[in-house]
Protein backbone atom coordinates (compact mmCIF):
# COMPACT_ATOMS: atom_id res chain seq x y z
CA UNK A 1 0.00 0.00 0.00
CA UNK A 2 1.06 3.77 -0.62
CA UNK A 3 2.03 5.26 2.16
CA UNK A 4 2.31 9.20 2.51
CA UNK A 5 6.34 10.27 2.89
CA UNK A 6 6.61 11.86 6.96
CA UNK A 7 10.18 14.11 6.66
CA UNK A 8 11.70 15.04 9.54
CA UNK A 9 13.51 18.43 10.08
CA UNK A 10 15.27 19.39 12.97
CA UNK A 11 12.47 18.58 15.90
CA UNK A 12 9.64 19.41 13.25
CA UNK A 13 7.93 16.49 11.04
CA UNK A 14 6.53 17.41 7.43
CA UNK A 15 3.75 16.01 5.63
CA UNK A 16 3.07 16.99 2.77
CA UNK A 17 -0.17 15.41 0.91
CA UNK A 18 0.65 15.13 -2.84
CA UNK A 19 -2.53 13.75 -4.14
CA UNK A 20 -6.78 12.86 -2.79
CA UNK A 21 -6.26 10.70 0.11
CA UNK A 22 -8.67 7.31 0.54
CA UNK A 23 -10.13 6.33 4.11
CA UNK A 24 -7.32 3.78 4.80
CA UNK A 25 -4.04 5.96 3.80
CA UNK A 26 -5.78 8.42 5.98
CA UNK A 27 -5.44 5.92 8.80
CA UNK A 28 -2.37 4.86 7.76
CA UNK A 29 -1.08 8.37 8.15
CA UNK A 30 -2.67 8.31 11.32
CA UNK A 31 -0.66 5.80 12.70
CA UNK A 32 2.52 6.32 11.05
CA UNK A 33 2.54 10.31 12.20
CA UNK A 34 1.71 9.10 15.45
CA UNK A 35 5.07 6.78 15.83
CA UNK A 36 7.12 9.23 14.21
CA UNK A 37 6.22 11.90 16.78
CA UNK A 38 7.25 9.69 19.50
CA UNK A 39 10.68 8.51 18.16
CA UNK A 40 12.14 11.59 16.71
CA UNK A 41 10.44 13.32 19.90
CA UNK A 42 9.04 16.00 17.50
CA UNK A 43 7.75 19.12 18.85
CA UNK A 44 5.74 20.18 15.90
CA UNK A 45 3.76 18.93 12.91
CA UNK A 46 3.22 20.55 9.56
CA UNK A 47 0.57 19.10 7.40
CA UNK A 48 0.84 20.73 4.47
CA UNK A 49 -3.40 19.88 2.29
CA UNK A 50 -2.43 22.21 -0.84
CA UNK A 51 -3.31 19.34 -3.35
CA UNK A 52 -6.09 18.29 -1.50
CA UNK A 53 -9.18 18.85 -3.52
CA UNK A 54 -11.98 16.93 -1.95
CA UNK A 55 -12.18 16.52 1.46
CA UNK A 56 -15.08 14.62 3.65
CA UNK A 57 -16.20 14.17 6.69
CA UNK A 58 -14.05 11.35 7.58
CA UNK A 59 -10.59 12.65 5.88
CA UNK A 60 -11.72 16.28 8.04
CA UNK A 61 -12.14 14.15 11.21
CA UNK A 62 -8.93 11.95 10.69
CA UNK A 63 -7.13 15.75 10.39
CA UNK A 64 -8.57 16.98 13.31
CA UNK A 65 -8.02 13.12 15.57
CA UNK A 66 -4.24 13.74 14.04
CA UNK A 67 -3.94 17.04 15.56
CA UNK A 68 -5.44 16.05 19.03
CA UNK A 69 -2.93 13.09 19.47
CA UNK A 70 0.06 15.36 18.26
CA UNK A 71 -0.91 17.70 20.97
CA UNK A 72 -1.29 14.73 23.21
CA UNK A 73 2.32 13.27 22.67
CA UNK A 74 3.22 17.19 23.03
CA UNK A 75 3.80 18.03 19.40
CA UNK A 76 2.04 21.40 18.13
CA UNK A 77 0.01 20.73 14.73
CA UNK A 78 -0.23 23.43 12.05
CA UNK A 79 -2.52 22.53 8.77
CA UNK A 80 -1.35 24.81 6.12
CA UNK A 81 -2.83 25.49 2.88
CA UNK A 82 -5.86 24.74 2.66
CA UNK A 83 -8.22 25.41 -0.65
CA UNK A 84 -10.75 27.95 -0.55
CA UNK A 85 -13.49 24.91 -1.48
CA UNK A 86 -11.97 22.39 0.65
CA UNK A 87 -12.60 25.32 4.02
CA UNK A 88 -15.66 25.94 2.85
CA UNK A 89 -16.81 22.36 3.07
CA UNK A 90 -14.97 21.65 6.40
CA UNK A 91 -17.32 24.74 7.63
CA UNK A 92 -20.44 23.40 5.94
CA UNK A 93 -20.08 19.99 7.25
CA UNK A 94 -19.72 21.55 10.97
CA UNK A 95 -16.11 20.72 11.27
CA UNK A 96 -14.12 24.12 11.85
CA UNK A 97 -10.98 21.92 13.19
CA UNK A 98 -10.92 24.13 16.31
CA UNK A 99 -7.99 22.74 17.96
CA UNK A 100 -5.87 23.48 14.79
CA UNK A 101 -3.41 25.52 14.28
CA UNK A 102 -4.12 26.72 10.42
CA UNK A 103 -1.62 28.80 8.14
CA UNK A 104 -1.90 29.93 4.48
CA UNK A 105 1.08 28.14 3.48
CA UNK A 106 4.34 26.66 4.07
CA UNK A 107 6.52 29.37 4.83
CA UNK A 108 3.39 31.33 7.47
CA UNK A 109 2.88 27.55 9.29
CA UNK A 110 6.87 27.29 9.56
CA UNK A 111 6.83 30.85 11.21
CA UNK A 112 4.01 29.78 13.28
CA UNK A 113 5.64 26.74 14.44
CA UNK A 114 8.77 28.68 15.49
CA UNK A 115 7.06 31.33 17.34
CA UNK A 116 5.19 28.97 19.64
CA UNK A 117 8.28 26.64 20.10
CA UNK A 118 10.17 29.45 21.32
CA UNK A 119 12.65 29.65 18.46
CA UNK B 1 -68.77 22.08 -42.01
CA UNK B 2 -65.96 21.18 -40.00
CA UNK B 3 -63.00 23.23 -37.78
CA UNK B 4 -60.68 22.31 -40.36
CA UNK B 5 -62.55 23.48 -43.26
CA UNK B 6 -63.35 26.66 -41.61
CA UNK B 7 -59.69 27.46 -40.46
CA UNK B 8 -59.16 27.18 -43.79
CA UNK B 9 -61.71 29.64 -44.88
CA UNK B 10 -60.46 31.93 -42.41
CA UNK B 11 -56.93 31.29 -43.63
CA UNK B 12 -57.60 32.69 -47.37
CA UNK B 13 -60.40 35.49 -46.00
CA UNK B 14 -56.98 36.91 -43.71
CA UNK B 15 -55.16 36.75 -46.92
CA UNK B 16 -57.47 38.65 -48.97
CA UNK B 17 -58.07 41.28 -46.62
CA UNK B 18 -54.34 41.32 -45.23
CA UNK B 19 -53.94 44.89 -46.16
CA UNK B 20 -57.09 46.55 -45.17
CA UNK B 21 -56.78 44.40 -41.62
CA UNK B 22 -53.54 45.15 -41.21
CA UNK B 23 -54.34 48.89 -41.56
CA UNK B 24 -56.94 48.55 -38.90
CA UNK B 25 -54.88 46.84 -36.59
CA UNK B 26 -52.22 49.56 -37.11
CA UNK B 27 -54.92 52.06 -35.86
CA UNK B 28 -56.32 50.24 -33.75
CA UNK B 29 -53.06 49.62 -31.97
CA UNK B 30 -51.68 53.31 -31.64
CA UNK B 31 -55.12 54.46 -30.36
CA UNK B 32 -54.84 52.27 -27.59
CA UNK B 33 -51.30 52.30 -26.28
CA UNK B 34 -50.33 54.60 -24.04
CA UNK B 35 -47.05 55.38 -25.56
CA UNK B 36 -45.30 54.98 -29.21
CA UNK B 37 -43.62 51.97 -30.02
CA UNK B 38 -40.29 52.38 -28.75
CA UNK B 39 -38.45 50.53 -32.19
CA UNK B 40 -40.57 52.81 -34.10
CA UNK B 41 -44.25 52.41 -36.59
CA UNK B 42 -41.93 50.59 -39.30
CA UNK B 43 -41.14 47.81 -36.96
CA UNK B 44 -44.63 47.45 -35.43
CA UNK B 45 -45.94 47.33 -38.68
CA UNK B 46 -43.32 45.30 -40.29
CA UNK B 47 -44.59 43.01 -36.59
CA UNK B 48 -48.08 43.17 -37.43
CA UNK B 49 -47.76 42.09 -41.21
CA UNK B 50 -45.30 39.20 -40.70
CA UNK B 51 -47.58 38.01 -37.30
CA UNK B 52 -50.92 37.92 -40.45
CA UNK B 53 -48.41 35.68 -42.61
CA UNK B 54 -47.64 33.43 -39.92
CA UNK B 55 -51.32 33.51 -38.80
CA UNK B 56 -52.57 32.77 -42.29
CA UNK B 57 -50.38 30.16 -42.76
CA UNK B 58 -50.52 28.33 -39.73
CA UNK B 59 -54.59 28.28 -39.92
CA UNK B 60 -53.72 27.02 -43.68
CA UNK B 61 -52.59 23.49 -41.65
CA UNK B 62 -56.26 23.41 -40.34
CA UNK B 63 -55.41 22.94 -36.50
CA UNK B 64 -56.99 25.41 -34.98
CA UNK B 65 -57.84 24.64 -31.97
CA UNK B 66 -53.94 23.77 -30.59
CA UNK B 67 -51.36 26.18 -30.46
CA UNK B 68 -48.53 23.98 -29.05
CA UNK B 69 -48.90 21.82 -32.46
CA UNK B 70 -45.84 22.31 -34.72
CA UNK B 71 -47.84 24.00 -37.54
CA UNK B 72 -48.17 27.19 -35.17
CA UNK B 73 -44.25 27.15 -34.41
CA UNK B 74 -43.53 29.95 -36.58
CA UNK B 75 -46.15 32.29 -34.64
CA UNK B 76 -45.30 31.31 -31.40
CA UNK B 77 -41.48 32.12 -31.89
CA UNK B 78 -42.84 35.45 -33.42
CA UNK B 79 -44.76 36.20 -30.05
CA UNK B 80 -41.94 35.14 -28.23
CA UNK B 81 -39.52 37.64 -29.43
CA UNK B 82 -42.07 40.37 -29.71
CA UNK B 83 -43.09 39.95 -26.05
CA UNK B 84 -39.08 39.40 -24.56
CA UNK B 85 -38.43 42.35 -27.05
CA UNK B 86 -41.83 44.41 -24.99
CA UNK B 87 -40.87 43.13 -21.62
CA UNK B 88 -37.15 44.35 -22.20
CA UNK B 89 -38.28 48.02 -22.80
CA UNK B 90 -40.34 47.80 -19.54
CA UNK B 91 -43.65 47.46 -21.31
CA UNK B 92 -46.63 46.49 -18.73
CA UNK B 93 -48.66 43.42 -19.41
CA UNK B 94 -51.90 45.12 -20.09
CA UNK B 95 -49.80 46.78 -23.21
CA UNK B 96 -47.99 43.72 -24.68
CA UNK B 97 -51.66 41.25 -24.05
CA UNK B 98 -53.33 44.23 -26.15
CA UNK B 99 -50.94 43.52 -29.46
CA UNK B 100 -53.13 40.33 -30.06
CA UNK B 101 -56.57 41.60 -28.99
CA UNK B 102 -56.38 44.82 -31.22
CA UNK B 103 -56.57 42.66 -33.89
CA UNK B 104 -59.91 41.10 -32.67
CA UNK B 105 -61.90 43.81 -33.36
CA UNK B 106 -60.58 44.81 -37.21
CA UNK B 107 -61.10 40.99 -38.03
CA UNK B 108 -64.18 40.88 -36.10
CA UNK B 109 -65.79 43.95 -38.65
CA UNK B 110 -64.57 42.78 -41.47
CA UNK B 111 -66.10 39.34 -41.03
CA UNK B 112 -69.54 40.95 -40.36
CA UNK B 113 -69.27 42.07 -43.65
CA UNK B 114 -67.59 39.39 -45.20
CA UNK B 115 -69.83 36.22 -43.73
CA UNK B 116 -72.82 38.52 -43.84
CA UNK B 117 -75.65 36.14 -45.35
CA UNK B 118 -74.68 33.10 -43.43
CA UNK B 119 -75.05 33.94 -39.73
CA UNK B 120 -74.34 30.65 -38.06
CA UNK B 121 -71.11 29.66 -40.01
CA UNK B 122 -70.21 33.91 -39.01
CA UNK B 123 -71.09 32.73 -35.39
CA UNK B 124 -68.58 29.60 -35.19
CA UNK B 125 -65.85 31.32 -36.94
CA UNK B 126 -65.99 34.01 -34.57
CA UNK B 127 -66.02 31.65 -31.75
CA UNK B 128 -63.44 29.65 -33.45
CA UNK B 129 -61.01 32.94 -33.99
CA UNK B 130 -61.41 34.43 -30.96
CA UNK B 131 -60.75 31.01 -28.74
CA UNK B 132 -57.59 31.10 -30.26
CA UNK B 133 -56.39 34.85 -30.21
CA UNK B 134 -57.33 34.54 -26.31
CA UNK B 135 -54.89 31.68 -26.34
CA UNK B 136 -52.32 33.62 -28.11
CA UNK B 137 -52.87 36.01 -26.44
CA UNK B 138 -52.38 34.48 -22.75
CA UNK B 139 -49.30 32.87 -24.51
CA UNK B 140 -47.90 36.09 -25.12
CA UNK B 141 -48.36 37.33 -20.89
CA UNK B 142 -46.46 34.11 -20.22
CA UNK B 143 -43.74 34.65 -22.13
CA UNK B 144 -43.68 38.47 -21.09
CA UNK B 145 -43.84 37.09 -17.45
CA UNK B 146 -41.05 34.77 -18.14
CA UNK B 147 -38.65 37.33 -19.51
CA UNK B 148 -39.30 39.48 -16.47
CA UNK B 149 -38.46 36.90 -14.24
CA UNK B 150 -35.52 36.60 -16.14
CA UNK B 151 -34.68 39.93 -16.20
CA UNK B 152 -35.20 40.07 -12.36
CA UNK B 153 -32.89 37.12 -11.61
CA UNK B 154 -29.91 38.41 -13.47
CA UNK B 155 -30.42 41.87 -11.59
CA UNK B 156 -30.06 39.74 -8.63
CA UNK B 157 -27.30 38.26 -9.13
CA UNK B 158 -25.77 40.99 -10.35
CA UNK B 159 -26.47 43.08 -7.07
CA UNK B 160 -24.78 39.84 -5.32
CA UNK B 161 -21.72 40.23 -6.79
CA UNK B 162 -21.73 44.01 -6.50
CA UNK B 163 -22.16 44.37 -3.19
CA UNK B 164 -19.23 41.95 -1.81
CA UNK B 165 -16.02 43.98 -2.43
CA UNK B 166 -13.04 42.51 -0.77
CA UNK B 167 -10.66 45.67 -0.06
CA UNK B 168 -7.14 45.25 0.41
CA UNK B 169 -6.56 48.00 2.94
CA UNK B 170 -2.43 47.16 4.25
CA UNK B 171 -0.15 44.57 3.53
CA UNK B 172 -1.34 41.38 4.79
CA UNK B 173 -4.50 43.03 5.99
CA UNK B 174 -8.01 42.63 3.86
CA UNK B 175 -11.33 44.27 5.03
CA UNK B 176 -14.99 43.16 3.76
CA UNK B 177 -17.32 45.58 4.14
CA UNK B 178 -20.84 44.34 4.08
CA UNK B 179 -23.68 45.94 2.83
CA UNK B 180 -27.28 44.47 2.94
CA UNK B 181 -28.69 41.70 4.43
CA UNK B 182 -26.31 38.37 4.73
CA UNK B 183 -28.27 35.30 3.81
CA UNK B 184 -27.17 31.57 2.43
CA UNK B 185 -26.43 32.34 -0.98
CA UNK B 186 -24.78 35.98 -0.16
CA UNK B 187 -23.02 34.64 2.70
CA UNK B 188 -21.59 31.88 0.07
CA UNK B 189 -20.31 34.54 -2.29
CA UNK B 190 -18.81 36.21 0.25
CA UNK B 191 -17.23 33.42 1.72
CA UNK B 192 -15.74 32.66 -1.53
CA UNK B 193 -14.89 35.64 -2.58
CA UNK B 194 -12.83 36.32 0.92
CA UNK B 195 -11.37 33.07 0.89
CA UNK B 196 -10.12 33.44 -2.82
CA UNK B 197 -8.51 36.69 -1.87
CA UNK B 198 -6.75 35.68 1.27
CA UNK B 199 -5.27 32.92 -0.85
CA UNK B 200 -4.07 35.67 -3.63
CA UNK B 201 -2.81 38.17 -1.35
CA UNK B 202 -1.44 35.77 1.53
CA UNK B 203 -3.38 37.97 4.48
CA UNK B 204 -3.35 37.11 7.91
CA UNK B 205 -6.25 38.73 8.83
CA UNK B 206 -9.21 39.88 7.38
CA UNK B 207 -11.92 42.43 8.79
CA UNK B 208 -15.50 42.34 8.21
CA UNK B 209 -16.76 45.39 8.91
CA UNK B 210 -20.77 45.25 9.17
CA UNK B 211 -21.97 48.54 9.61
CA UNK B 212 -24.16 48.42 6.89
CA UNK B 213 -26.02 45.05 7.78
CA UNK B 214 -29.58 46.64 9.02
CA UNK B 215 -30.10 43.91 11.54
CA UNK B 216 -28.00 40.72 12.76
CA UNK B 217 -30.20 37.87 13.85
CA UNK B 218 -29.24 34.56 14.60
CA UNK B 219 -29.17 33.29 10.97
CA UNK B 220 -26.88 36.18 10.03
CA UNK B 221 -24.85 35.58 13.38
CA UNK B 222 -24.53 31.83 12.51
CA UNK B 223 -23.17 32.87 8.53
CA UNK B 224 -20.73 35.70 9.94
CA UNK B 225 -19.24 32.73 12.42
CA UNK B 226 -19.32 30.52 9.42
CA UNK B 227 -17.51 32.90 7.12
CA UNK B 228 -14.77 33.33 10.16
CA UNK B 229 -14.42 29.39 10.78
CA UNK B 230 -13.81 29.44 7.06
CA UNK B 231 -11.23 32.18 6.76
CA UNK B 232 -9.33 30.43 10.07
CA UNK B 233 -8.69 26.78 7.66
CA UNK B 234 -7.36 28.91 5.36
CA UNK B 235 -4.99 30.30 8.39
CA UNK B 236 -6.35 33.99 8.66
CA UNK B 237 -7.99 35.71 11.61
CA UNK B 238 -10.59 37.64 11.52
CA UNK B 239 -11.99 40.69 13.36
CA UNK B 240 -15.72 42.15 12.99
CA UNK B 241 -16.05 45.64 13.23
CA UNK B 242 -18.69 48.52 12.99
CA UNK B 243 -20.94 46.84 15.91
CA UNK B 244 -23.71 49.32 16.31
CA UNK B 245 -25.02 49.55 19.61
CA UNK B 246 -28.90 48.30 18.87
CA UNK B 247 -27.03 44.70 17.07
CA UNK B 248 -24.55 44.63 20.53
CA UNK B 249 -27.74 44.74 22.33
CA UNK B 250 -29.59 42.01 19.78
CA UNK B 251 -26.89 40.02 19.79
CA UNK B 252 -26.50 39.62 23.46
CA UNK B 253 -30.11 39.73 23.95
CA UNK B 254 -30.15 37.00 21.10
CA UNK B 255 -27.34 34.72 23.23
CA UNK B 256 -24.95 34.98 20.31
CA UNK B 257 -22.00 33.72 21.16
CA UNK B 258 -19.55 35.83 19.51
CA UNK B 259 -16.94 35.48 22.74
CA UNK B 260 -14.03 33.69 20.48
CA UNK B 261 -14.44 36.39 17.33
CA UNK B 262 -12.39 39.74 18.51
CA UNK B 263 -14.86 42.41 17.86
CA UNK B 264 -14.72 46.31 17.32
CA UNK B 265 -17.03 49.14 17.41
CA UNK B 266 -15.63 50.76 14.60
CA UNK B 267 -13.33 49.57 11.43
CA UNK B 268 -10.81 52.67 12.38
CA UNK B 269 -10.38 50.30 15.77
CA UNK B 270 -10.11 46.91 14.13
CA UNK B 271 -7.46 48.18 11.98
CA UNK B 272 -5.27 49.51 14.16
CA UNK B 273 -5.66 46.22 16.23
CA UNK B 274 -4.93 44.39 12.51
CA UNK B 275 -1.73 46.55 12.37
CA UNK B 276 -0.48 45.57 15.36
CA UNK B 277 -1.15 41.72 14.92
CA UNK B 278 0.87 42.22 11.51
CA UNK B 279 4.04 44.13 12.97
CA UNK B 280 2.85 47.81 11.91
CA UNK B 281 1.83 50.87 13.66
CA UNK B 282 0.74 54.46 12.61
CA UNK B 283 2.29 57.49 14.64
CA UNK B 284 1.97 60.74 14.35
CA UNK B 285 4.08 62.61 13.44
CA UNK B 286 4.46 66.84 13.95
CA UNK B 287 3.44 69.02 11.05
CA UNK B 288 6.38 70.64 9.45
Amino acid sequence: MDRIPILSMGNLLLVIIQFDMHDRLALALQDDLTEQIVKEQAKGVLIDISALDVVDSFIGRVINNTASMARLLAAETVVVGMQPAVAITLVELGLALTGVKTALNVEKGMALLGKSSGR
Amino acid sequence: MNLNTQAIDVSKFIKKYQYPILQDWMQNLKAQSVRADPAGDEQLREHCNQFLDSLAEALRSGKANDITSESWDEVRNLLTEISQARAKYGYTPNETALFIFSLKQSLFTRMLTEFAQDAATLVSIMWMLSTLLDGLGLFTIEVFQKSRDQIILRQQQELLELSTPVVKLWKNILALPLIGTLDSDRTQIVMESLLQKIVDTGAEIAIIDITGVPTVDTLVAQHLLKTIAAARLMGADCIISGIRPQIAQTIVHLGVNLEDVITKATLADAFVVALERTGSSITNRPLA
